[in-house]
């Protein structure tokens, strides 16, 4: 469905980039950013160094900061404090730059429903100055896929297909870096699949990529990520690394009455997390001697096999998620 | 399953009542629109206008001039509050408004009355809006009759049996046949512009905000005033054909006098449209979605059309009424539009309406940029 590579899109940014081989050694390089909206910090001195060609996730509960650092990333907010550079340009004083050379996808769905798909990319084309404008927009059509429905409203697509051409507009300025915030939800899995494989390409081609998402499988595939909670980064990494810095053990077990089994393993000294998993209970918890211990009464029933696991990434980030409330508490 | 059941009944109530509370603006607009119009219509709006501004050109030396004069104060219709000595003057007065009548009393009043001549008294009238000046002109005759009655006594007495002692002469100037649409139609400009621009701006910024684009917009390099221009010039096209529509119906429809200057009507309806605008922008800041905005838009509506003169005589209100119509532009614009349309006023003439209209543009454009810039950090 993205069958083009980056590179076929035509022109250049209207502000003359920054040489990309000039590029300093991140793409994103900030440290300390902290914005508040009144007296709610809600993005608490967060230091993230991104490079070129990588496709980093964000994750975190709602409301954890995300879209707010995303947008303090790409200038529609100024931060409190902090410093850093994106694409080279000062976080605080060179927003509009900024903005020049980021595409971003807003949560929501943010083109012209009442425009035509030819239109909305016409209109964004404008907006950023982009020379040769009708070729541009051609091809932006034929990467999409809708060079023959290119007359149709933009609030009659399916969910899919308005994500394709958020995609497509913000590609249509040929920015060095893409802020995705949360671009696949509500989409379904096809089209998710195709919509990675074609931030791959994009990566590939030396695109940086900041996406936002609260997949498992999709944070998956993200070169490295990062765990926000409250504003405060609490894990970054590859996801191997993610895992071991939190140090889990998981047990795995199965059989008859598992949803009573539950009950009773909730309440023992060591245990954090019991997560139904098909016909299976995932027992969680960090220190790998006490949870052994509480689980040992149980592991005699010949009824209930139990096996050691490698933890997964989302019980690390449920951990992460009830270690960061209970400070909160 | 029962076809109406009571509990589900009252669970939609209830769910109902929850949120019309937490819609504090509409709960807002229903407890006070009925008392903005409680308020006008029972209080400011009067159609049976009195204490209209008059002034005198009295050339009598005689006693029954002042009789007159006295009678008219006292009839509370007339208000004279200055007194001019020719008749310039009282052009002048009548031109920039300042005055609704000019009573004029020629030499030898007195003395022709005393000689049965009936001497005429000139009543000069601002007729633009006959719904002013009709009551106390019809009030005018029996006035006069009354007033002199008391004076003709004795020998004098044969004067007043049963033809009228003075012979009374109106004048309604502007207006000579009392042509209401003459007033409506040209004030109709007025209050087209003011719903179209305010509404449709107010719509148009907050549509943007409550659908999401704004966000992405701001994420463009579009700066914040490219936005607002490139947003509020549409709709000033739109304004300027609105225009062009009523003032091709006046003319041939309807067959207003257009004595002034269209050029300076045009330019002056861009002050206008301007002003309107910024309530726009200012109320779309203030709004969360468009059916507030809406409200608002109405709330701004409903004092500008019954306090700005347009369907209601304004010297007829209250201080206090006329007072809120001084602070509305469409109060003074429609001034201005008749002004130009049926007086043929100049730009000097109309003076006095502009600066108001500017003041009200410089604060309602200094309030909007302010509060559209809070919105976007």
């Amino acid at each position: 469905m993205f069958p083009l590579p980056v590179t076929c899109i035509p022109g250049s940014p209207p502000m003359s980039p920054p040489d990309s081989m000039a590029l300093g050694a991140h793409v994103i390089d900030v440290s300390g950013i902290t914005k508040r909206f009144g007296d709610k910090t809600v993005v608490n001195g967060i230091n993230l160094q991104v490079d070129r060609g990588e496709i980093f996730g964000f994750l975190g509960p709602n409301g954890s900061g995300k879209t707010t650092f995303i947008r303090t990333l790409c200038g529609l907010l100024t931060p409190e404090s902090g410093s850093g550079t994106c694409l080279d340009y000062n976080v605080l004083t060179e927003q509009r730059q900024i903005r020049a050379h980021v595409g971003y996808m807003t949560q929501k769905f943010s083109y012209y429903e009442d425009l035509s798909i030819r239109e909305n990319l016409d209109f964004i084309a404008r907006v950023y100055g982009v020379p040769d404008r009708r070729t541009a927009v051609d091809k932006a059509l034929d990467r999409l896929g809708l060079a023959g429905r290119s007359h149709q409203l933009a609030g009659q697509l399916s969910g899919g297909w308005k994500q394709r051409l958020a995609l497509a507009a913000c590609l249509i300025h040929s920015p060095q870096l893409l802020l995705l915030d949360e671009p696949t939800a509500g989409v379904d899995p096809k089209a998710r699949r195709e919509f990675w494989e074609e931030l791959h390409r994009l990566a590939a081609e030396g695109m940086t990529v900041l996406i936002t998402t609260h997949y498992m499988d999709e944070a998956e595939r993200c070169h490295r990520l990062a765990y926000i909670a409250d504003g405060t980064l609490l894990a970054m990494g590859t996801v191997g690394e993610v895992i071991a810095s939190v140090g889990l053990t998981t047990w795995e077990v199965s059989g008859p009455g598992l949803a009573r089994l539950a009950e009773s393993l909730r309440k023992c000294d060591g245990v954090e997390q019991v997560v139904p998993f098909g016909n299976t209970l995932h027992v969680t918890g960090q220190d790998a001697d006490r949870i052994e211990a509480a689980l040992r009464p149980w592991r005699t029933d010949p009824s209930h096999p139990w096996r050691q696991i490698p933890s997964g990434l989302e019980d690390v980030f449920i951990s992460l998620m009830g270690r960061s409330s209970d400070k909160l508490k | 399953m029962r076809r109406f059941t009571f509990h589900r009944f009252w669970a939609v109530v209830l769910k109902e009542f929850v949120q019309m509370k937490r819609d504090r603006l509409t709960f807002a607009m229903m407890i006070g629109i009925p008392l903005i119009q409680l308020t006008l219509f029972g209080f400011a709006i009067n159609s049976d206008p009195k204490h209209l501004p008059a002034a005198v050109l009295n050339a009598d030396s005689g006693p029954f001039a002042r009789t007159l004069v006295a009678a008219m104060q006292h009839s509370d219709y007339f208000e004279f509050t200055r007194e001019v000595h020719t008749e310039d003057q009282a052009a002048k007065l009548l031109q920039i408004g300042a005055v609704q009548f000019v009573a004029t009393f020629p030499e030898d009043f007195s003395r022709r009355l005393l000689r049965g001549e009936r001497p005429t008294i000139l009543l000069e009238a601002d007729a633009t809006d006959p719904a002013a000046t009709g009551p106390a002109l019809a009030a005018m005759r029996s006035l006069a009759d009354a007033a002199l009655d008391r004076d003709l006594r004795g020998p004098l007495a044969r004067f007043k049996a049963n033809t009228a002692a003075v012979n009374i002469v109106v004048h309604a100037h502007y207006n000579p046949e009392n042509n209401t649409q003459y007033n409506v139609v040209p004030g109709l400009m007025g209050v087209v512009l003011t719903m179209t621009m305010i509404i449709i701006t107010s719509l148009a910024i907050t549509r943007e905000r409550e659908r999401g684009t704004m966000e992405n917009l701001l994420a463009t390099p579009a700066r914040p005033l490219e936005v607002m221009a490139g947003k509020i010039l549409p709709y000033i096209l739109v304004g300027y054909v609105q225009v062009t529509l009523i003032l091709i119906a006046s003319r041939f429809f309807f067959h207003v006098p257009m004595v002034g200057s269209l050029p300076l009507l045009y330019a002056i309806v861009l002050l206008f449209i301007a002003a309107n605008l910024a309530v726009g922008i200012t109320f779309s800041t203030l709004a969360s979605n468009q059916l507030q905005a809406m409200q608002m838009a109405f709330f701004f509506f409903l004092p500008s059309i019954l306090l700005s003169g347009f369907m209601f005589p304004f010297r007829g209100m209250p201080p206090w009424a006329q007072w809120i119509g001084t602070c509305l532009p469409l109060t003074h614009f429609l001034r201005i539009v008749r002004g130009i349309l049926l007086k043929g006023s100049s730009l000097g003439d109309i003076a006095p309406e502009l600066w108001p209209l500017a003041l009200f543009l410089v604060v309602a454009m200094t309030l909007g940029l302010k509060r559209y810039r809070q919105t976007l950090d």
